[in-house]
């Protein structure tokens, strides 16, 4: 199967965009290469604009552009997008509701050699937590180049989380992505399994290995982390007998968190959250992270098997 | 812009500062020291350099003003009123719930504010990505920013002001409220930001120091900073805290408190006398 990063999908989406609206401008803090914003410096260079390794700067730098009118879209690592700059992201971009898209790579612990210093296992929790705005975390090439052209197109503050490790397709060019709405990508009703990011694919992979136990897992890939899709949410408390939330960020406060807090008020149903257990990351190759931190196969059906027990 | 005389200019400020002590007493709370203190910059900046259209408050090329010393917005409030940008009566309702005059400055409740502000440190960024913005866009608009000498501390400044000499903002004007002071005492005493005029040439920016409540040398320093090309321009304007009553003056105490109603009697006497002798 081809694969290609979400990252990469991003820089290309970025140099479409910015072809058709001269409104489109980007800033990165020195990290243009890997955030793969660099495609979009190389076509239009007079609109890219390097605030240097300066996270508070770079998002005041954007809510100042947004304020005259322009749509920046801003990248760096998750780690420093969403912690060095979330005040400013808060007060000066989030709070005037300003037009400003910070688009984060290298979320979660993909990016395992640089160990947990270069991690974002909080973002989700951090970004969520802040009004007027709207989280996506795209599960594959289609879904990032959709989800930037759809936070392009809607007014107001956006976080799109994208991780570092290349991705299958998993979805066909005309797939209908809609902020807000999240995709049910297998039937079933003994369970379902909620993931997002990189954990679509995982997830993906786990409900084939409990079909092969007879035992039939939805699998939601839920795109938008906020709002939420409650509707997709709901239906699933009520069709199956629980819900597990998987994601590549820690349980707290996250997918897992979001979901549990919509059902306790609205549905109560078993929820269990595959994700970092209230730890870092750590440093090393990320598929064995993965093994070692409980984000692997093995562990959504390791949950499935506990839910269902 | 409005051409008015060193005279009207130092008389508006005057009146600006007699309106603020009156707003705050209203609400009751807020920051009278460095709201004074900054009324001969407001007063010409608004009734003088600003190109701005009070009936069109978000006309695409109008100068832009970030009131980085978010705290200082009631001196904007009483200049944008002043200017027509929305009714008087408005102040008096500062801070109050339902209010267009928040504790700090709102972009979406308040006709004439350009940026939200009140997180020190962020404002002079903004300024520096509107600066960017409007040169990109061919603009010829100019953004101006007012900062407090305690703000300095906030490193966010420094990487806002290496960026605006990295991309060459020469449509952009910084005014330092030179007041010394800041909450905890003087800069001095809570952390030096000497020796600023260096730390600024450093930083790539062209400097001016001046007396802040000199109309004069406010004009005179705007206008030499307007003739700046290829850098921004920082105009270090020495005040007094607290500026014309006299038990507010240099007085840390006075950052953010209201007037009692005996309080606001004697500053208002004190005011309109100093205002008569002018
Ligand atoms: C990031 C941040 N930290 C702390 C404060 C609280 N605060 C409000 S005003 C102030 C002192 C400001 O001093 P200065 O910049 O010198 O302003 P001025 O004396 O002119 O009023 C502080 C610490 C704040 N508004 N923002």
């Amino acid at each position: 199967m081809t694969r290609l990063a979400n990252r990469i999908a991003y820089g290309e989406a970025l140099v479409e965009l910015g072809r058709r609206d001269p409104k489109v401008v980007v800033l990165d803090a020195d990290l243009a290469k890997a955030t793969q914003t660099d495609r979009f410096r190389q076509a239009f260079p007079e609109r890219f604009f390097n605030a240097g390794i300066a996270e508070q700067n770079l998002m005041g730098l954007a809510a100042g552009m947004a304020a005259t009118g322009l749509i920046p879209f801003v990248s760096t690592f998750a780690v420093f997008a969403t912690m060095r700059g979330v005040e400013q992201f808060r007060n000066s971009i989030a709070y005037p509701n300003l037009n400003v898209k910070v688009v984060a790579t290298h979320a979660g612990i993909e990016n395992g050699p640089d160990g947990a210093s270069h991690q974002s296992v909080e973002d989700l929790a951090i970004m969520r937590a802040i009004p007027n705005t709207t989280v996506i975390v795209p599960s594959d090439p289609i879904t990032t180049k959709k989800a930037v052209e759809a936070v392009a197109q809607t007014y107001g503050p956006a976080y799109i989380r994208l991780g570092r490790a290349e991705m299958p397709f998993l979805y066909a060019e005309d797939f209908q992505f809609e902020i807000g709405k999240g995709a049910q990508l297998r039937d079933g009703y003994d369970l379902t399994i909620i993931a997002v990011g990189n954990m679509v694919e995982k997830a993906l992979l786990a409900a084939d290995e409990l079909a092969k136990e007879r035992i039939r897992a939805r699998v939601i890939d839920l795109l938008t982390v906020k709002p939420l899709d409650e509707e997709l949410i709901l239906k699933a408390a009520q069709e199956t007998r629980g819900i597990i939330t998987v994601e590549n960020h820690s349980i707290l406060g996250g997918l897992g968190g979001a979901i549990c807090e919509l059902l306790s008020e609205r549905y109560p149903a078993r929820v269990l959250r595959v994700g970092l257990q209230d730890r870092f990351g750590g440093c090393g190759n990320p598929e064995l992270l993965h093994e070692e931190l409980g984000l692997s196969v093995d562990s959504i059906i390791a949950a499935a098997h506990r839910l269902l027990k | 812009m409005t051409t008015r005389s060193v005279t009207e200019l130092q008389d508006l400020a005057w009146e600006l500062r007699e309106t603020v002590l009156q707003m705050l007493h209203s609400a009751r709370s807020g920051h009278p020291g460095g709201s004074l203190s900054s009324a001969e910059i407001m007063s010409v900046l608004y009734f003088h350099v600003l190109n701005i259209k009070p009936e069109d408050p978000k006309w695409p090329e109008r100068d832009r003003f970030v009131m980085s010393k978010g705290h200082g917005c009631p001196t904007l409030y009483a200049a944008l009123a002043k200017r027509g940008f929305f009714p008087t009566e408005e102040l008096f309702k500062l801070r109050q719930n339902g209010s267009i005059l928040p504790g700090h400055p709102d972009m979406n409740k308040t006709p004439g504010i350009d940026m939200s502000t009140g997180s020190l440190g962020q404002g002079i960024s903004a300024a520096v990505g509107m600066a960017l913005g409007l040169k990109y866009q061919g603009l010829s608009s100019r953004v101006y920013a007012l900062l407090g000498c305690g703000e300095l501390q906030e490193g966010q400044v420094w990487e806002a002001a290496m960026a605006a000499a990295h991309y060459k903002l020469d449509n952009l004007i910084a005014i330092i409220d030179y007041n010394r002071l800041q909450i905890d005492g003087t800069n001095a005493e809570v952390m030096e930001v000497e020796p600023l005029a260096d730390k600024w040439r450093a930083f790539g920016w062209h400097v001016q120091e001046i007396d802040g409540h000199n109309v004069q040398a406010i004009l005179d320093s705007i206008e030499q900073a307007q003739k700046v090309q290829g850098q921004p321009a920082v105009i270090i304007a020495r005040t007094v805290k607290g500026k014309g009553v006299s038990f507010m003056e240099n007085q840390a105490g006075w950052h953010g408190k209201a007037p009692s109603d005996e309080e606001l009697k004697q500053a208002l006497a004190e005011l309109r006398q100093r205002r008569m002798q002018q």
